[in-house]
This record gives C-alpha cells, structure tokens and sequence, in this order.
C-alpha cells in the first residue's frame, strides 16, 4: 500500500506520546504536532505498544472500540479497528500496519451514515466523516448488529459535546507542562515594550467588567486626551461598541493602527460629533496631516451595511480623513473559495487542469487582496501617518489586516513567542469569534456564521515566511501545529468568542495553553535560518506569480505529493553546522599541541549568531 | 465606484521625465563630444552608434531613464551610459555588461511610435524612423531605448543596423565567434567533450555497456548525419552501418548496471511495402535486443511527445507572460496569472516529457528491458529524452561535470540542431525548424532539481545561465547543426584568413563569463558527496551479460511469443510492443507509471540513487528564477529562498576553508597559521532574484497591486450577504 506515508527521508514515526527525541526529526510530529495524521508506524514500535494500548493524554478515556474497515481513497478498503476515546478517533489496520489515522473528535465537522438497508455494494454501509482539516474518512460496516448505529451516536455525542450538553476536551485534559501558557501575553508588559503609555495615549481601565463593550479585552489604549466619558459616546455610534483603539505604535515617528468597527451611519447618514472628534484626536497625536481610514470591506458591501444601520465614514463628517477601500469580501465568500479548494485536493488533486482549478476557487486571490491590504495599511504607517482600520464588526477583516500589517512592522511579532502574542493579543483577546467562526463541538455543520479567517490569516503569514524565509523566527511546522489544535479542543487558546465569555468559563484556570506545550518543545518550532534584523519593514509581493498553494497543509494528506518541505535544508544547514564545529575543534587540538602557550585560537572560530545553540538561549530570554 | 487610491490605470500615461533635459546634455557634453565605447572583446568591431540615447529605467512606469551611447557591434548591441555605474556587481558577465545584448539573444524588436508599438520583420524601415526601440532578449531582459534626442539621422542609423544586424540572415561566418580570439583556460569542471573514441571508450566502461565502438565515420565516410564515433549494438553487421545514411541505425546512449541498454535511432522513412526498410529496422530491433537478454521495447517519440513545432508554439506563448514593458501590463497579467499559465501548454509539455522519461526509466530500471526510442531526425526528442533518463538513473549525471558531459554526449555530439531550433542565423526558411528543445530540457532539469535539491551538486542558477549562454555567439558549443558541420568548420580552410579555422572556447570553459568567485554560484550547497564508506560495488548486482543469449534466455513468456514472430512486419512488432504498458492511452493520462512511481515512493530516499519527478498539479512549477528575474514587481527584497541559499554557500565555503586548512595542518606541523575561518560576512541583504537584477534599484517601498478586484467574479448572493446573522442594530 502506498498510503500514509512521511517523507521518507523521515524515519517512522513512532506512537510514543512525548519522545522528545523523535519529534525533533520529523518535520511535523503526528502525535504532537498533527493530531490525526495519519502515518507509519515501524514495526518494532508497534511491539512495544500493543494495538489495543493508544497512548491517551492525562484525562482521555476510552470510549468505545470496533471492527471497522477504513474506506482509503489511496489504498482501498482496508479492515481494522477503530478506538474512540473522548478526544479522537483512532483508527489501526491490520492489513497494512502502517496505515493509522489519528483525528481529535473536534477536527470531525459532518458525520453522516452512508448507504441504507437495501444497499447492495461491497462496503457501501457505513460512516462519511468529514474533517475540518481539509479530508474526508469513510467507514464501512456490517449491516448485522446496530453496529453502525452504536458508532454513529457515539461518534456524534463526542464529537459535538457542545450540542449534547457535555465539555470539550480542554476541559477534561489534566495534561501538565512546566511554562504556563496562559502567561504569554500580558497586555501592559505588551503595551509598554511598545513604548505606551506616554504622554498622547493612555490605558484604560472602563471595560475591567466588560461594560463599555462586550467582545473587548478588559486593557484598552486610547488617546490620552479622551475622557472616560468621550469613549462611552463613541461606544454608542460603533457597532457593537467597539470603539477605535491603538493596536499598535511605529516607535519612531508615533503613527498608530488604530482598529475598530464601522460607524452606525444607516439609511439616514447619522453624524456622531463625539466620533468625529475622537478620530481627530488620533490624527493629532503624532501630527499625521490626513488620517488614513482602512475599510476592509468592497465598497458596495459597505454602503449595503448602510441598510441594517452600519456604514463607512463620508467625506462630509470626516474631513481630515481619507477612506479606502481594502475589497476584501466576507466570510461567506471565504468559506465558499475554501470548499471549493477542497474539491481540487481531496482525495485526489486535479491533475490536467492544475492551474485554473486553482484559480476558479480564487483562495489565493483572496489572499493576495487580504495581503496587499495590510502591506497598505503597513506602508502607510511607516510613512509616519497613523490608520484607522475596520470592517463591519472588526473581528474578522479587521484582526486580519492589523495583525499582519504588525507582522510586516515590528520584528518583535516574527520572534516564536511574539508571534505567541500578536494572535493572543490581535485575534484572542480582541474577540475574532472562533467559536462561531470554526464550530467547536457544534453539530450544525452547515451554520452560516462558520467561515475559515483564522485559516486564511496564516496561510498569509506562511506566504510571508515563505517570501523571507530568514525573517520569522518560528518555522512552517509551528503554524501547522496552530491550526490543527485550531480545531483539536485539546487546548483552552482557541476556545470562545471573547474574553468576557472566558473570564465567565474560567478558561484559564480550567484548560491548557497551546503555548504550553509548544514552548516545552520550542526547539521543534525553530527555524534555523533565522537573521535578527530588528528594525526592519517586511513587505511581501502581493503578485500571484509569488502566491502559492501551501502544499504541505492543504494537501498534506496525499502520499502521491512528495512533501516539499524545506527539511533538506535545514538538515543540510545542521551537517555543515556540525562539520565545521568539527573542524574547528581538532584545528584547536592541533593548535594546542603544537604551541601549549597560547591559550585559544581566537574567538573567530565559535559559531557565529547563526547557530542553534545561541539561538535557543535567546528565545530564553525574557522580553 | 470610488478609487482604490492606487491608480494604476492612469500612471501608465505619465508625462516624459528625465534627470536631465536635453539641452543640459548639449551644453554639458559639448566639449568632449565623444560616444563611449563599451570595452570591445578582441575580434569585435563597431558597427554603428548613436549618442544621446534615452534608456529608459526598467522599474519605472514614469519613463524616466539613463542617457548615454547605443552601439551595435559585430557580438551586441551595446548601451553606454553617461553616468558613472557603480561597478559592484556580484555575478558580472565577463562577455557582455547589463544593458549589452549578444546579438543571437535579441529575439523580437519593435518600433515604438507615438502609442503605438509595432513588431519588426526585417532591415528595411519604411515611412519615418521610430521614436522608440523596445528589443525583448532571449534571456528575457527587455529593454526600451528613446531615440529622439539624438539626431534624426544617428537615430535612424543606429535601429537600422540593430535591426540589421540582429534579424537579418546571415552567414555562418559572419557569426562573432569566428572573429573572437580567445585563449583557452584550463576548465574549472573537466567535461568529458566525447569526440574521440577514447572517450566514449570510458564512457561504456565507466557504465559496464556491452556495445561496440564504431570509429569509422572520422570523416563522415559513413554517413554525415551520424557522429564521428558511437557505439551501436554488438550484433549489428559492418554492412548496415550506413544502409540508411546512418538512419534507423540503433545509437547506445547509455548501459543500466544490469546490462540493458538506451539506444536511439532516427527512423527511416518507410512505405508501405518497403520490405527492405522493413527488414532492416527488424533487423535493428533483433540487434538491439540482444544487447540484453533478448528484450526490446521501442517507441517512436514522434507519436506521443508534443513535437517540435508544438514546443516552439507552446514556448512563444510562454515567453510573452514575462517580456513585461510596463507595471500596468504586470499587474494586468496578474489576474488570470494561473489560467494563463496554463493556457500555455509549456508546463504540460514539460510533465509530458518527464512522464515519458519516467517510463523509459522503469523498462530499464524494474523490468531491464534494452529499450529504442526513435524519432524523425533522432537528434530532438530523443535527446531530451535519453539525457532525462540518464539523469534519473545515474548519479554521475547529477555532478557538475557529469551533467556537462551528459550534455557533451546526448547533444553536441549527439548532433542536436543547435543552429535551426535556435535560428542562430535567422534564416526565413528556417523559422518552421525553431523550437526551444534544449530548453525544454533544461526546464525539466530543473523541475528535477527543485524537486530533489540535495541530489545535484549545480544549482538552478547554473542552469539559468546555461540556458543564457546558448545565445552568446562565441561559444563553439551551441553553434552548429551537426557534427559534421562542427568539424568541417574547425577544420575549415577559410579563404579569407588562417582565422578562419575556428578557435573559439567551449561554453564549459566558464571562465570566459565569469570570474571564480561568480562561478561559485554555480555550486548547490545543499549537495552532499556521497560518503565513501559505502562499500564499492556492493549495491550493484553482478552483470549477467556472461549469460550469451540463446533463444532459451527469454526472460518472461510474453517476450518469448513475440520474438519467435520474427517473420512478422515490423509495423506489427511495434504494434504488439506498444500494447502492454508501454504506450500511454489517450483517456488515462498517467496512470502506466504510477505504480512504479509509487513503488519508488516507499522506498527512503536516496539522493545517490534512482530519482524521480512528482508529476501531479503542484509539483510541477514555474521556473521563477529565470523567468521572474528581470521583473521589477516580484523582487521581494531581502527575501526568496536565494536568502536561505546564500546562507548555506556561505557556510559551506568556511567549512571547506577549515578543511584545506587542516589538510595543509595535518601535512606540515607548522604554527604558521594566520588564524582561523573568515567570519560570516555581515548577512548581505540581497533581492530574491539575486544573483540576476543589480541591487542598486532598492526601493523601501512596497509594491501594491492594482486591478486586483475586478477578477473576483463572487456570486452576488455571498458578496451581499451580511457578515452576521443580522442582528438588527437598535440604533437604526
């Protein structure tokens, strides 16, 4: 069977929970990493850990195990048997053992039985899965027995706790780690490593009880010289309250993205002297002339939102301000192009017409628009002149735009544990609704609030790393592992739609960081061609001769795609690196034998910035 | 619809702006009033030139530019700027600078007028001269010259003789590398050149081939079509050699370690009931097959490869997407940037290719089957063909040298038309015979190379400037249409000068363009040598070619039944060849190699092995590199993977140093060390097309796209619908 496989310059990979040792050389650890891969076991492993013993995480248990045979789109039907346990569906065939699938019960998005009483066909009976990470399992069962109806309602209660009442897993797991995740970000730590407070900006305290508005972090920075009194005004003419505040500050010449929602403009043209000053304020703080104003949205979209009271800032009430419009569409239109991309990938990828399936499901068309808007919004501020961004509620478009502009920015955010924080800080606490927009432990698969922004953003993030593959610290595996606990529930990060609602559930206290984990393994996460360069602008190319597919997500679940990674370099940077230490050493050896006298060769020969050694003890430090 | 503040569509009708007016130039350049030349080559003369001369800047749709000299001469034309160019080039071509174009680089030009562009075809410019002069290059550099600050007459001139000189035909002896004189520099990288006998002697040895040497065509007695020395099955008679003028004639291109064979031949051109070419290639086949256990399998590649007119039609279309004039048209090209790729046709020609090579790969590799690929000439398709084969299956093949060899072996003495796919002459007659096949080749090269990086010791910039050098008219290697006419050249007794016998450099002769420190971009630091531990030999079974072949040495039923029909046509006996996996279907468009691919798949990867390309959608890819080189808009400063490349050269060149010094330690045991490794340079930023485009245009700001959402044709019902559920908002 071809099936399943990793690069095979990968040795198997071997079902043990936490070997450190073995994680490091895959370049994406099923068990740690990709929860569900599917992949090679070696034999002599499989010794060692006897079938029926899946390695569980503290606080998983077994549910239910069965007879199954795993319908493979590459190999064919193949028997096995099937482990559900209250996180994953754990799948082993034993007629090829190397073929194992390993899927947390939330990534599961669909389950449907297939193939009724009167079916007539081999394997025609049983169970379509479809998965939010992009692939779809079929099962077949025998008709005798209720079996499939056992699995089914078994399948279905776990995989959608939420609908049946009971927790996610990130409520049950007891998993344990030295660094408390939750730490990572801490919004004043964060603020004044941008250089805030100072004299033009304040923090502020009036949302400590979510009053001012509900889907806010409780830390808000705003211009110094608007009064308590002058944000609930504003809150009052923003949709949602969502007022405009700072996101982020350029240290040199005090421009500001500034982010928001639309205005409650309507049908009417309402005016909201209160706003308008209050933007005004932003634009004096650092002298900017004309105050930039990003409306994500197509500009028919937001005189449309006019209707339902939204709208966009006119040329009349706002005149130090210019508006742009970014045309970048929404959510549905994106949940749209991501299904259909789907189609071309899996299980099999369009062969003779490559090039214009892609193209017909404009997935990277929108990630060019999303792209060149925050290069715009990037541009503009390291120009000197402060922005404005928005789109309808700015949870989606909005987090988008500034977190990626902040990325081209400020170096600091292309470090492992900044970019920790930028989507803490962006994305998290500023409320992106990631219950709604993925869906976890919900059975309505077909809700129209489920859109793939989150996913979107960091297939942007990797196009940019892919564009400057020195400059980000993190490397493709990290931004793997996110989306695939983006929908695991094993963690409390991605969980709720604002911080309201986890201070309510007591997330923090009662689930694990993602960032726990990965900061115990941080050197997995490291890219070793990484170049310190503080105070530089990163400004991708937003062309599509230089946008494409990101093969090792999207398709990763195709052995005919050999996996292009960049795990040849890397490996090759780590022999060289270990050769010239090498070499290094028995010069100095040489040197000692022959003139005792002289100490050391001079320091020239250690390693230079550039070695993993110095760089892990860097991501030590703290910030 | 309001703006998106990027105005793309209006930039492109900016006004003229210059650094300097032209009456500045008059009154400054007055006194010296003398064109520069550019440093001419020995044997180059100049033809004409002009002065002053707009170059407009690439990168720059306001159609600003440098002033200076246009020259054409017997090897370029050649562009002079009046200012002072910083001369900090890293990868500098020693031949031709910058703004120079070789004369066989330059593939189209137009005569701008007013806003109108119009192709020329020939010398003659009728009506008024034009105002402009765009030349788009075979290296894919184009460049628009201003002609009316100069005078009339000096404009009218000069694009006369560049036209002249670039697009009419010429003579064979008017091409500049018979002026050239050059001193040969002993090669960096031996090339084993295969044009003597002892070479190809090596070469079967070196491949344990079981073939003979045919050395009697020294002076094309034989047959002119055929190479001064190859090597054809041991079975085949004296007396055939030349029953066809070398047609049909099975030619040994390369031995797999079991004893099978490549062979190639030229098909002969048969009637219907010509039973005597029937016969012969029978014969032929028989030959063949008992090269290796009694087993043959053919293919006429004309049958199921795009052809060379296809190729060269695939390859036209191609080309335009990226001879770009201005940003608007980038930024136009980049909505159906995808379809239009596609609509090309040239990637599915190179996965057509590599798919053919994977099969001949498996006939030898997992069935050792002799295998005869033929074609009409022998020298197109089956050079790409057999070289792509050779280098899946033989390591050699991936070195630097071994890769110039194979190129020496398969194409320059192979006899591949060099001088009629390119049209070095730019005879009309020869337009038809135009294609870009050692291209192509070198495009599959490459998808080989990205696809299996640690597996080739050159890089893909090597590859790059191979596919240049094959326009620079002073290399012997390109330059001709056959052996024959390569030896009757160098050996020719010009009636002009002794010159005339050809003394000009091989292309491999590297040092002629670049310098040692440019050619070290030649180097892929991701290539490994394969360790010498591995124990000799013991990987390769033992030959079985002891074993004489007796009809009793079939190696499985069905062979056996096929060849006991040796009195049937040949026609059928391909017909019957072709029926097992061997031909591709129409309807299933990949599938006979998937299991071998696969097979191969779950095999670890050994980069010293057998390599095979990933065929599917994503994996074959554009050449970025060197067809995104020139183009402003997609250089991404400070990035693309040049910058994790250069890092490895850089730490490869201080191990390297730490060895030479430890070797030259270890010999002599003497303190005299001055210290250690150079340091890592401070990281040099470079742009992603590095080493190509000079860094000196470095703009910190970034590129916006413009008509970017006009392609989005969304469904109205989605674009319309509102973000939320709608909740309605109380304040309406």
């Amino acid at each position: 069977c071809s099936t399943q496989r990793q690069t095979p310059t990968h040795p198997p990979s071997v079902p043990c929970r936490r070997s450190a040792a073995h994680c490091s050389r895959l370049p994406f650890n099923p068990l740690d990493s990709g929860p569900g891969c599917s992949r090679w076991a070696s034999r002599e492993s499989l010794r060692l850990e006897p079938l029926a013993d899946v390695a569980l995480l503290p606080g998983e248990e077994r549910v239910t195990d069965k007879d199954i045979i795993y319908i493979c789109p590459f190999a064919g039907a193949l028997k096995g048997k099937v482990f559900i346990t209250n996180y994953r569906l754990y799948f082993r065939s034993n007629d090829d053992p190397s073929v194992i699938l390993d899927v947390p019960l939330s990534t599961i998005g669909r389950v449907e039985k297939m193939g009724g009483a009167s079916s007539r066909g081999e394997n025609s009976y049983g169970l379509d899965i479809t998965c939010k990470d992009m692939r779809n399992l079929r099962f077949a069962l025998k008709q005798e027995g209720h079996s499939r109806r056992d699995i089914f309602e078994l399948l279905f209660r776990y995989a959608f706790p939420v609908s049946h009442g009971l927790q996610l897993f990130a409520f049950l797991s007891q998993e344990k780690y030295e660094e408390n995740g939750w730490n990572i970000y801490e919004p004043v730590d964060e603020y004044r490593r941008q250089g805030l407070p100072n004299d033009k900006w304040r923090i502020t305290f009036i949302n400590e009880k979510y009053e001012l508005c509900d889907t806010y972090p409780t830390k808000l920075v705003v211009p110094y010289k608007a009064s308590d009194e002058d944000l609930r005004r504003v809150a009052t003419f923003r949709s949602r309250s969502r007022i405009p505040v700072l996101s982020w500050i350029h240290r040199e010449n005090q421009a500001v993205i500034v982010r928001c929602s639309q205005p409650l403009v309507g049908m009417s043209g309402k005016r909201n002297k209160d706003d308008e000053r209050y933007l005004d304020v932003i634009r004096e703080a650092n002298g900017t002339p004309k105050l930039t104003i990003y409306d994500a949205r197509p500009n028919v979209n937001a005189v449309a939102n006019k209707a339902t009271g939204g709208g966009y800032e006119g040329d009349d009430a706002y005149q130090n301000a210019e508006l742009v419009f970014l045309d970048i569409h929404n959510i549905h239109v994106m949940r749209e192009s991501l299904r259909k991309l789907k189609d071309i990938v899996y299980p099999n990828v369009e062969e003779a017409h490559w090039l214009s399936s892609l193209e017909s499901t404009h997935w990277l068309e929108h990630i060019k628009l999303v792209l060149s808007g925050a290069i715009q919004v990037a541009d503009k501020v390291s120009s000197g002149s402060s922005v404005v961004v928005h789109c309808s509620d700015g949870w989606d478009r909005t987090a988008q735009l500034t977190s990626l502009a902040m990325l081209m920015l400020d170096s600091h955010y292309r470090t492992l544990r900044g970019f920790q924080v930028l989507l803490e800080k962006e994305w998290i606490s500023f409320g992106h609704k990631f219950t709604s927009r993925i869906g976890h432990g919900d059975k309505n698969h077909a809700d129209q609030e489920r859109s793939p922004i989150f996913l979107q953003f960091i297939d942007c993030v990797w196009q940019m790393t892919k564009q400057f593959p020195t400059a980000f610290e993190f490397n493709e595996r990290l931004l793997v592992v996110i989306l695939d606990h983006l929908y695991s529930c094993r963690f409390g990060t991605f969980l709720f739609n604002c911080e309201s609602v986890r201070d309510a559930n007591a997330l923090r206290s009662k689930t694990v960081s993602l960032w726990s984990m990965i900061n115990a393994d941080s050197s997995s996460y490291v890219n070793p061609f990484y170049t310190v360069e503080s105070s530089r602008v990163l400004y991708p190319v937003a062309s599509m001769r230089h946008l494409e597919l990101w093969v090792m997500y999207y398709i990763r679940w195709n052995p005919r795609i050999r996996q292009q990674s960049q795990s040849p370099m890397e490996q090759r940077y780590r022999e060289l690196l270990a050769l010239r230490d090498q070499y290094v050493k028995k010069l100095e050896e040489l040197q000692m034998s022959e003139d005792p006298s002289s100490p050391h060769l001079t320091n020239n020969s250690t390693p230079s910035a550039t070695s993993p050694r110095q760089r892990i003890t860097h991501l030590h430090t703290p910030f | 619809m309001l703006s998106l503040g990027t105005g793309g569509g209006k930039a492109s009708k900016a006004s003229f702006v210059s650094y300097v007016t032209p009456e500045e130039i008059k009154s400054e350049k007055e006194p010296p009033k003398k064109n520069k030349h550019p440093e001419l080559l020995p044997g180059e003369v100049v033809f004409c030139s002009a002065n002053p001369i707009l170059k407009f800047t690439q990168d720059d749709q306001s159609q600003r530019g440098v002033f200076g000299t246009l020259l054409c001469t017997n090897f370029r034309v050649a562009f002079v700027s009046d200012e002072e160019e910083d001369a900090a080039q890293h990868f500098k071509n020693r031949l031709y600078g910058e703004h120079d174009i070789p004369l066989m680089c330059v593939d189209s030009i137009y005569g701008g007028y007013d806003d109108k562009k119009k192709l020329i075809t020939s010398g003659l410019v009728k009506n008024k001269s034009p105002n402009k002069m765009i030349i788009h290059c075979k290296d894919l550099r184009v460049f628009q010259f201003c002609l009316t600050f100069t005078k009339e007459e000096d404009a009218r001139k000069i694009f006369q003789g560049i036209v002249h000189h670039c697009l009419e035909p010429k003579s064979l002896k008017c091409v500049f590398a018979f002026s050239y004189s050059n001193i040969p520099n002993p090669e960096r990288w031996a090339t084993t050149t295969f044009d003597s006998a002892e070479d190809w002697n090596q070469e079967m040895k070196r491949t344990r081939g079981w073939c003979k040497i045919v050395t009697g065509n020294e002076n094309f007695e034989l047959s002119q079509r055929l190479p001064q020395v190859f090597i054809v099955p041991k079975a085949v008679s004296e007396e055939d050699y030349a029953k066809f003028q070398g047609l049909g004639l099975p030619i040994w291109c390369w031995s797999h370690h079991t004893g099978c064979a490549l062979f190639k031949a030229s098909s002969v051109p048969m009637l219907q009931e010509d039973t005597v070419a029937q016969a012969y290639m029978e014969r032929m086949l028989n030959d063949v097959a008992q090269n290796h256990l009694y087993s043959v399998k053919t293919e006429d590649l004309s049958e199921t490869l795009p052809s060379i007119q296809e190729i060269q039609l695939a390859y036209t279309k191609f080309k335009q997407f990226f001879l770009i004039d201005n940003t608007t048209d980038f930024w136009m090209s980049d909505v159906k940037w995808f379809s239009s790729l596609e609509n090309s046709g040239w990637l599915d020609i190179i996965r057509q290719y590599l798919q053919k090579a994977v099969e001949v790969v498996e006939c030898l590799e997992a069935e050792n089957t002799n295998v005869l690929i033929m074609e009409e000439d022998g020298t197109d398709l089956c050079c790409v063909i057999s070289s792509l084969v050779q280098l899946m299956l033989d390591p050699y093949f991936r070195t630097l040298p071994g890769f110039q060899s194979l190129v020496q072996k398969e194409w320059v003495a192979g006899g591949h038309n060099f001088q009629d796919r390119c049209n070095h002459l730019h005879h009309k007659d020869k337009e038809q015979c135009q294609s870009p096949v050692f291209l192509l080749f070198l495009e599959c090269v490459w998808q080989l190379l990205q696809q299996h990086g640690p597996g080739f010791q050159f890089s893909e910039t090597y590859l790059t400037v191979l596919s240049d050098s094959v326009h620079v008219p002073v290399f012997s290697t390109f330059l001709f249409s056959s052996a024959c006419q390569r030896v009757s050249s160098i050996r020719a007794d010009s009636p002009q000068t002794q010159r005339g016998a050809l003394s000009c450099p091989a292309v491999w002769d590297w040092s002629v363009q670049f310098d040692r420190k440019a050619q070290d971009f030649f180097i892929n630091p991701l290539y490994a040598e394969k360790p010498v531990k591995v124990v000799k030999k013991s990987h390769r079974p033992k030959h079985q070619r002891q074993l004489s072949l007796p009809a009793s040495a079939f190696k499985t039923p069905s062979k056996k039944s096929f060849f006991k029909e040796e009195t049937d046509s040949l026609k059928k006996m391909l017909r019957l060849r072709r029926i097992s996996r061997w031909m591709l279907s129409p309807d299933s468009p990949q599938p006979s190699t998937r299991e071998f691919y696969e097979a191969w798949l779950r095999k670890p990867l050994d980069y010293h092995g057998l390599l095979l390309p990933c065929l599917s959608g994503p994996a074959i890819r554009l050449w970025v590199q060197r067809y995104l080189r020139w183009l402003p808009e997609v250089q991404v400063f400070g990035g693309g993977a040049m910058a994790v490349i250069s890092r490895l050269s850089e730490l490869l060149a201080q191990v390297q140093e730490l060895k030479q010094q430890l070797e030259w330690k270890g010999h002599r045991q003497e303190t005299n060390h001055r210290g250690v490794p150079a340091h890592l340079q401070p990281a040099v930023r470079h742009s992603s097309v590095f080493p190509f485009a000079s860094s000196r245009n470095w703009s910190f700001r970034p590129v916006i796209p413009t008509n970017v959402f006009q392609s989005l044709l969304v469904p109205d019902s989605l674009a319309d619908q509102d973000d939320e559920y709608t909740e309605v908002v109380s304040l309406v």
